[in-house]
């Protein structure tokens, strides 16, 4: 089986069959870096390129791990100043990067929309690492891969998603994710954090972090801006604290052996108590190592995986 | 010879109540008569003979008085390589439409006699439609200080308008509605609510939550709306809004116009032709501002122009650039070329039953003169013989190359359309002319 398209832009344009394509792959790669030699000769001779131009440590990281371990030449460019303020537009830098001859381009944009604008004029695949607020599809997959590996399966799961997720490209993804994969996911956040018509794309809503999170199997914690507060999405941020923070006493609402997730970097005490993120019931650290696995199944696949 | 005779064409002029095959007569630029066999009686009369007519056949088309689109945006000065008072003309004459009249946010803002008078000498070299400026309401648009407005209109202006930006200072907008009106001008008023828009690049729905973009909700809308109808009310004076696009706007003007308030409005044809689902794909072509609605907000807006809430359909033509187009979609500018799409996108409010064809009619040539008090949007004779003559079972394909608009930038790319105007007369001169 192969994916249907040549990108990867988003969870959304996915079949259930994809996903558990990639899923697959990306358990096989596991072993991969388990290994003393961490790399397999895949990729060899060809050229991954790391757009990144929005600061990302985490994914950028990943992504080149991934790249080099299946040995190929990954190069990163990386740009904190937006396409507009270069003067060079992202369909210029498109044009100049399709000239070198890269054989996948990775992208990371503070636009939604931009990987759509690369794979429109680019002959070799785009893998969208992140663009504004629409989606983050690898995130997306590693946590699926995490609950897979933690939980045997998805389809029936309860999942909160907690946090505001009317920004977050990582509540989109995994909604998509989620729902296809037939789990039942709640969003909880402050109203102002909410989307319109979120739940139309179904999930349940509410505003109380207690009743998200009462009976469930996953509870996925994201990460709040602070500059958020400026635009009066809410009061403070110790008032979000004290209502949105999973910590010791409101977890045991949750399920007996429920998994906390987050996609990274925490705001210790803000999202997620200490004693919380670094217990027994966190698997942060696995959705990292398998963010590795993801990512090397996906240059795989749309490079013609042989 | 400048007599011109238009043979057998229904003609059909609001103004007068008239719908029939008839002639129409075109003598001196203008109209000298309208009537069945103008032909017959000319050659009848001793002074007349066939030779002094040219004469066009225009059976089974449809004779209107001239079309105006009160709300264009022609770019010049400042912005000519998006498009040119003369670019600008060709797409309007092509368009089926006599005049334009153009909005100030040029560079520089048209503020003051010397743009204005630029424009209106401009628009004269290229001869091809009346082009009648309209004069911003602050200078710059900044919206702190008046224009003014009394040389503005000496000067040629026919209404004042921030378009583009609201007048967020309400008390300048009191102002501006007093003074405006003792002069006999329309204020046209962009209806936003900065502080609810800012940021959002779509409408504030489903489309926006799923595509993660920041939304414009239907309420930075209706909050100036309401506003503006409360100055206006308060005045006693005449306001018109531009661009109509929620279902919310729709009903505050009908409750004011049914207290009396002095309001009219106009909508564009994309704000009853496509919702926000046309961005799904961020196709940066389907962003305008406002931006496209829901379908709540589409049956709404046709009620309205059923019912006469909104007395006008304007294009609010906004040429862009490709390179203004070509970018991530927060980053890409608003608008939509439609000054060569807005009649056929219009005419199929007539095929669904929306309105009649005299209806549309009136809503884009009657209504437009009548709100910004300009002499035309009639058949009568003696009037400027501004005529647009329509083809209404022409279907055609909106082709980027067949615009004349320099702006490329339109969603109804690629669409099949039906209605177009074939020939376009402008004081009696024949500007246009499909082939
Ligand atoms: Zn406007
Ligand atoms: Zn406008």
């Amino acid at each position: 089986m192969k994916l249907s398209k040549k990108d990867l832009l988003g969870i959304r344009d996915l079949t259930v069959e994809e996903i558990n394509l990639i899923l697959e792959t990306a358990e096989s790669f596991i072993e991969v870096s388990t290994r003393d030699i961490k790399k397999v000769p895949t990729l060899r001779g060809k050229t991954v390129i790391n757009l990144f131009l929005e600061a990302s440590t985490r994914t950028r990281t990943s992504f080149e791990i991934a790249g080099k371990r299946l040995s190929a030449d990954t190069i990163n460019i990386s740009s904190t100043t937006s396409s507009i303020v270069k003067g060079e537009t992202l369909i210029d830098t498109a044009r100049n990067l399709e000239a070198m001859n890269p054989d996948v381009i990775v992208i990371r944009h503070s636009a939604a929309g931009a990987p759509q604008i690369l794979a429109r004029i680019m002959k070799q695949p785009i893998i969208n690492a992140g663009d504004g607020a629409h989606e983050h599809p690898t995130q997306a997959l590693l946590d699926l891969m995490t609950i897979r590996a933690k939980k045997g399966k998805v389809a029936g799961l309860k999942v909160a998603i907690v946090g505001d997720i009317a920004h977050s490209r990582v509540a989109r993804s995994n909604i998509y994710g989620l729902t296809k994969m037939g789990a039942h996911v709640t969003v909880a956040g402050p109203a102002t954090m909410m989307p319109r018509y979120i739940d139309r794309m179904g999930v349940t809503v509410c505003y109380r972090l207690e009743e998200a999170i009462r009976d469930a199997d996953i509870i996925m914690m994201l990460r709040i801006q602070t500059e958020r507060q400026q635009e009066n999405l809410f009061p403070s941020l110790r008032e979000y604290a004290n209502y949105f923070c999973l910590n010791g006493e409101n977890i045991k609402l949750a399920k007996d052996d429920v998994l906390v997730m987050h996609p990274g970097p925490i705001n210790r005490g803000v999202e997620i108590a200490p004693e919380i993120a670094d217990g027994p019931y966190s698997v942060i650290l696995d959705q990292v190592t398998n963010g590795v696995a993801v990512r090397m199944a996906l240059l795989y696949l749309l490079t013609g995986g042989k | 010879m400048d007599r011109l005779l238009l043979r057998g064409g229904r003609i059909i002029d609001p103004s007068q109540n008239i719908d029939g095959e008839m002639d129409l007569l075109i003598e001196g630029g203008k109209i000298a008569a309208i009537g069945k066999d103008i032909y017959r009686s000319g050659v009848d009369s001793p002074k007349t003979s066939v030779a002094d007519f040219k004469i066009l056949d225009l059976l089974g088309m449809v004779v209107a008085p001239g079309l105006i689109d009160m709300h264009t945006h022609l770019r010049e000065p400042g912005f000519e390589y998006r498009e040119t008072i003369r670019t600008g003309s060709e797409a309007a004459s092509h368009g089926g439409f006599t005049s334009v009249a153009c909005m100030p946010n040029t560079r520089p803002v048209n503020d003051n006699r010397s743009v204005t008078e630029f424009i209106i000498r401009r628009a004269a070299e290229c001869n091809l439609v009346n082009v009648y400026p309209i004069a911003a309401i602050s200078r710059g648009s900044k919206g702190v200080t008046m224009t003014e407005f009394w040389d503005l209109k000496n000067a040629g202006a026919v209404a004042f308008s921030d378009d583009g930006k609201p007048v967020t200072n309400s008390a300048l907008m009191r102002r501006a509605l007093e003074y405006a009106s003792s002069l006999d001008m329309p204020i046209i008023s962009h209806c936003e609510d900065v502080s609810l828009s800012a940021g959002g690049t779509i409408n504030e729905g489903l489309v926006s939550t799923e595509l993660g973009l920041a939304g414009i909700p239907d309420v930075a809308e209706d909050v100036m709306v309401a506003r503006d109808i409360i100055i206006s009310e308060f005045t006693g004076t005449v306001l018109h809004i531009a661009h109509v696009s929620t279902a919310g706007a729709v009903r505050l003007i009908r409750d004011a116009r049914e207290r009396g308030v002095k309001v009219t409005a106009e909508t564009a044809p994309h704000y009853f032709s496509l919702t926000d689902e046309a961005v799904k794909e961020f196709d940066t072509n389907a962003k305008v501002y406002p931006p496209l609605r829901s379908m709540e907000d589409i049956i709404a807006i046709k009620e309205g122009l059923r019912d006469g809430t909104i007395a006008a359909i304007a294009s609010d033509h906004a040429p862009h650039a490709i390179t203004d187009k070509e970018v991530e979609f927060e980053y890409a500018a608003s608008g939509i070329a439609g000054l060569e799409t807005a009649l056929a996108l219009s005419l199929k409010l007539v095929t669904d039953g929306i309105l009649t064809l005299n209806q549309l009619i009136e809503k884009m040539s009657a209504n437009p003169a009548r709100i910004l008090h300009i002499p035309k949007g009639t058949l009568q004779v003696g009037a400027d013989a501004d005529i647009t003559v329509i083809d209404l079972e022409k279907v055609w394909t909106v082709d980027p190359h067949g615009l004349r608009s320099k702006g490329k930038n339109s969603p109804f790319l690629g669409w099949t359309v039906k209605g177009k105007a074939i020939l376009t007369i402008v004081g009696g001169g024949i500007k246009h002319r499909e082939t």
